[in-house]
């Protein structure tokens, strides 16, 4: 099949910019476990390469094998790294999903397909380039078992030579990618990309405007998945014990901290461990080990979505009552229920402020980037250890398991600190504690350990009622007194959460805030909005609750707030709601997005044009 | 114990230098004749002979009048009053902080074969290091007298209710699964839970032991098969336990063959004497058999059921470092910013 039979819009193609450079997004349609992933990130790591801003987007299916996925590449000049609505490059694999994927393209865009597909008509108004896939792939995998997962290796090598890609880069990131260890597959897939760049160069006529040329955005930067982040954040922190149960989005994370643990964490000196990890046979489980080796002193920490959040509950709950230190990674997916398992969501904020019956609290920090994955695993330890309370990291699918591209991490500037802990010799100095009562005037109390040798270091937890000496009591004013200082307690953390990231637009009458994964499309937006639409806004991020007064100015000083998130019924802005005075909530919009695919810049812009009335 | 030569009366202070008031703990709020009671003053017996630090034990348990018990021993032990059913999770966490703890938990039927037979199962499974006490009553006390799953096909609550479904087991399961030690004991047989209870302690890996403990108030009439009369006419001791403990340099005077001698990873040594059978505790399958014909025949074998001093324990197998993780210093678990940079460079 000859392009130019394919390519009417080469008439009309003065409409169109001439070159596209360095801002398009390419998204790739194949099967679930075709293999396809190391190809993706092979593509994704030469744009890196090649210094220019990208990132990398796994839409994939509850599902092993068999059923469509799709992998998004977005290249942006202006280092714009959320995920772009519009395709502007697809590469058409998968017979189930071509139709609908095609319809779904813009005039003008590109679109490589397999020349297999079946495909009843191609759409006249964009750039077709057909391969032969499996042509290809035949000479140069010979085993046909293989070819499978070689063959996605051709469109890597068609795409190099369309986009201008060096095949430099490819070799290289290709070879990293496989890994010292892999060196034979490496050097197959590596003929199957060479076979595509060759392919296109005798084939393909270029009509299309896309183009990759060399920027220098991406020096010194690290690719890596947030969920690595976290982990090598909690080997950081000085986390010693990790129990959990297997559950996406969140597996990947400890799995990638047992990696890092058997390497960075082993003593030199003995062999022998000093972070102990266990599969435990539920979220109930693993909840309950990390209250128990946070009350037996340990950096004890679990990661879990939606559904382990749910059954972890009660544990938390007598967490917070008896004043158990604990970090919890929330790798949220989209809920309720199992909800769509390997999509994004935002939507777990009210249910974990308060998780648990009874009146809770439990502080929350929000990463949006893996920089932070990896700082606020030292922060959380030292809050929950600080405050001996459960501490919340909440992160999302988006964040945890795709790529991205990071500043490398800083190394931990503060000593740990381990909160407030009695030893034997301070008991024989103070000659005894009482475990609930707030000496220092903050509503955090001293505690002891199990095993200080000293007759007066044991204390009776409980999760019923209890007075100051950690007795069983039913009395309305001891309950009282506990549950006031716990109030108490919490307030005081504003003075050592992390603190928002506010940008202030004196022009501004309108301010938008966001958290997490939300804040890609959030400051993209801003742009839009400027502009296209001539709107100035200021941005506040929010990185942790409870809310500090940073955030209340930053009210105060504009007319609307737009509270971004990714979910239906906008949780963060109902939380500030139950936080703020009257006035300010009166303040608070939502822009809520809950889709499942991580949030896009056009879905904010569109949302605040039509609320503003633009 | 004509096995054992020690003094006749308990001297005033342990070997190291604590007294039996050391190791009580509050007031009892159970109600009177309660068996719980009797176990706990058991277990205040048996830490105050072994002569072990009650600062070196930390006590769990889940919800029930039975987890109610560790406030009522062991005064100067860190305790751990958890949620209903998940005092196993509660106490490998913090074995793994601190593997040198000697853990101790006590559970009800309800809070161990109910709401958390699946803990227990994979607590059984792991090995983890505690000594276990299911202080089975075969009703839910705290509930106010609901039958509980160890409850026997044909016994009667008071209002006349006759359980129809089969009971747990909680031994079956432990020795199935993977518990090391597993005993049956009676709360109502003081010099038989004491010796269990010490083996136990000086047991190097999950030691469970079930012991009949009547509710005097829910479960102790005329057609419940755990109340006091019942158990004490269907108890059938497998023999009589004695324990010597490490310390204690004491030869056995016994005739040839009468007694069978385990010895404990300490030193100590668990000392069987025969009764009317020879019970071999280091058999899986004859102890499976014999709680399976005690239960055809409506008795309650007590004893050592089972021991294995070699399985390896859970924290054996993580092979952890030495030293307590709770309390490691930074330099051991905070790796050196050379270790970051490494790590970064491969992610460029
Ligand atoms: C999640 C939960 N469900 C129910 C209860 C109520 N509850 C308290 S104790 C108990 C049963 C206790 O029975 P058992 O473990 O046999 O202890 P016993 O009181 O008989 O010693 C129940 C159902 C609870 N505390 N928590
Ligand atoms: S109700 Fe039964 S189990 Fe509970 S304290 Fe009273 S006698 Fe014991
Ligand atoms: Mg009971």
């Amino acid at each position: 099949m000859s392009v130019t039979e394919l390519s009417p819009l080469a008439a009309g193609e003065d409409r169109l910019p001439k070159e596209i450079i360095n801002d398009f997004s390419i998204q790739v349609a194949t099967v679930n476990g075709s293999g396809s992933q190391t190809a993706n990130l092979v593509l994704m790591r030469s744009i890196f390469q090649m210094g220019v801003p990208v990132s990398g987007k796994n839409l994939f299916p509850s599902n092993i094998q068999g059923l469509p996925t799709w992998f998004t590449i977005r290249a942006s000049k202006q280092g714009y790294i959320g995920r772009k609505r519009e395709v502007d490059l697809l590469v058409a694999m998968n017979p189930e999903s071509a139709q609908e994927d095609i319809q779904s393209l813009h005039p003008g865009a590109t679109l490589l397909y397999d020349a297999a597909l079946k495909l009843p008509e191609i759409r006249r108004d964009v750039h077709a380039y057909a391969v032969p896939f499996d042509k290809l792939v035949a000479p140069v995998c010979p085993e046909v078992r293989l070819r499978k997962l070689v063959r996605n290796m051709i469109y890597v090598g068609v795409l190099a030579h369309l986009l201008g890609i060096d095949l430099e880069e490819i070799h290289k990131a290709l070879f990293k990618q496989f890994g010292p260890r892999k060196k034979k597959a490496a050097e197959l897939n590596w003929g199957a990309v060479q076979a595509g760049a060759q392919y296109a160069a005798d084939n393909l006529e270029k009509t299309d405007p896309l183009r990759i040329e060399r920027m220098d955005r991406t020096q010194g930067k690290i690719m890596i998945e947030g969920n690595a982040a976290t982990a090598l954040g909690a080997i950081f922190a000085g986390a010693t014990v990790v129990t959990w149960y297997p559950i996406t989005p969140s597996t990947s994370l400890v799995e990638a901290m047992m990696g890092y643990a058997k390497r960075l964490r082993t003593d030199p000196e003995t062999g022998k461990s000093t972070c102990a990890i266990l599969q435990a046979e539920d979220e109930l489980a693993a909840i309950g080990m990390v209250v128990g080796a946070g009350w037996a002193g340990a950096r004890a920490m679990t990661a879990t979505s939606g559904p382990g959040i749910s059954l972890m509950s009660e544990f938390v709950g007598l967490a917070y009552f008896t004043e158990v230190p604990a970090v919890i990674v929330n790798v949220e997916r989209v809920g309720p229920s199992t909800g769509l398992p390997t999509r994004t969501q935002q939507g777990d904020i009210l249910f974990t402020s308060a998780l648990s019956h009874g009146d809770t609290q439990h502080p929350m920090l929000f990463p949006s980037r893996p920089e932070e994955c990896f700082s606020m695993m030292s922060e959380a330890f030292d809050l929950a250890e600080r405050y001996q309370t459960p501490v919340f990291v909440i992160s999302d699918l988006d964040l945890g398991m795709n790529y991205w591209m990071s500043d490398p991490f800083e190394y931990p500037d503060k000593p740990i600190r381990r909160g407030k802990v009695l030893t034997a010799e301070d008991l024989d100095r103070l000659g005894g504690f009482a475990r609930y009562r707030d000496v220092d005037g903050d509503g955090v109390c001293y505690r002891t350990l199990p095993g200080t040798p000293h007759p007066k270091a044991a204390y009776f937890t409980r999760g019923s009622g209890h007075d100051e000496e950690a007795k069983y009591s039913e009395r309305p004013s001891d309950y009282m007194g506990i549950m006031d200082r716990l109030a108490r307690k919490f307030e005081n953390m504003k003075r050592d959460v992390p603190a928002p990231v506010v940008e202030y637009n004196e022009d501004a009458s309108i301010g938008l805030i966001c958290y997490g994964t939300s804040v890609y499309a959030t400051e993209e937006s801003r742009d839009q909005l400027k502009q296209e639409y001539g709107l100035e806004t200021s941005h506040l991020r929010l990185r942790a609750y409870p809310f500090t007064q940073e955030v209340l100015d930053f009210i105060d000083r504009h007319a609307r707030i737009y509270v971004v998130e990714q979910n239906r019924d906008g949780q963060m802005r109902l939380l500030m709601k139950m936080a703020l005075n009257p006035e300010r909530a009166a303040k608070l919009r939502s822009v809520c997005y809950y889709g499942g695919l991580p949030l896009d810049a056009l879905t904010v812009t569109e949302a605040i044009v039509a609320q503003e009335g633009l | 114990m004509s096995t054992t030569t020690r003094p006749p009366r308990a001297p005033k202070t342990n070997r190291i230098g604590l007294a039996v008031v050391d190791y009580k703990g509050a007031k009892t709020t159970l109600c009177a004749g309660c068996g719980h009671n009797s176990i706990s003053q058991r277990i205040i017996e048996a830490f105050f002979e072994l002569g072990i630090a009650p600062w070196d034990v930390a006590k769990f348990s889940g919800i029930g009048c039975s987890s109610k018990a560790p406030a009522y021993f062991l005064g100067l032990s860190h305790g751990f009053n958890g949620v209903h059913g998940r005092a196993p999770a509660l106490a490998t966490g913090a074995i793994l902080a601190n593997h040198k703890l000697i853990g101790l938990v006590t559970s009800g039927d309800g809070d161990t074969a109910s709401i958390g037979l699946g803990q227990y199962m994979h607590m059984l499974r792991r090995n983890v290091p505690l000594v276990y006490i299911i202080e089975n009553n075969g009703v839910y006390g705290l509930t106010k007298g609901q039958f509980s799953a160890t409850a026997d096909i044909g016994s009667k609550l008071k209002n006349g209710t006759v359980n129809d479904l089969p009971p747990i087991d909680c031994c079956l399961v432990a020795i199935e699964t993977g518990a090391t030690f597993v005993a049956r004991s009676f709360s109502g047989d003081k010099n038989q839970l004491k010796a269990v209870l010490e083996a136990a302690i000086a047991h190097r890996g999950l030691a469970v032991i079930d012991v009949i403990s009547p509710c005097t108030t829910f479960n102790d009439h005329e057609g419940s098969t755990k109340s006091y009369a019942y158990v004490k006419q269907h108890d059938e001791p497998l023999h009589e336990v004695g324990f010597v403990p490490a310390f204690e340099e004491i030869e056995i005077e016994m005739e040839e063959g009468s007694v069978r001698e385990v010895e404990m990873h300490d030193g100590s040594k668990l000392v069987l004497r025969k009764l009317d059978g020879d019970y071999d505790p280091t058999n899986k399958l004859e102890a499976i058999r014999t709680l399976h014909e005690a239960a055809g025949k409506g008795e309650v074998v007590t004893g050592v059921l089972y021991v294995n001093e070699h399985a390896p324990t859970l924290t054996d197998l993580l092979h952890l470092v030495d030293e307590p993780l709770a309390t490691l210093p930074e330099a051991k678990v905070r790796p050196p910013k050379e270790a970051l940079e490494a790590v970064i460079e491969e992610l460029r």
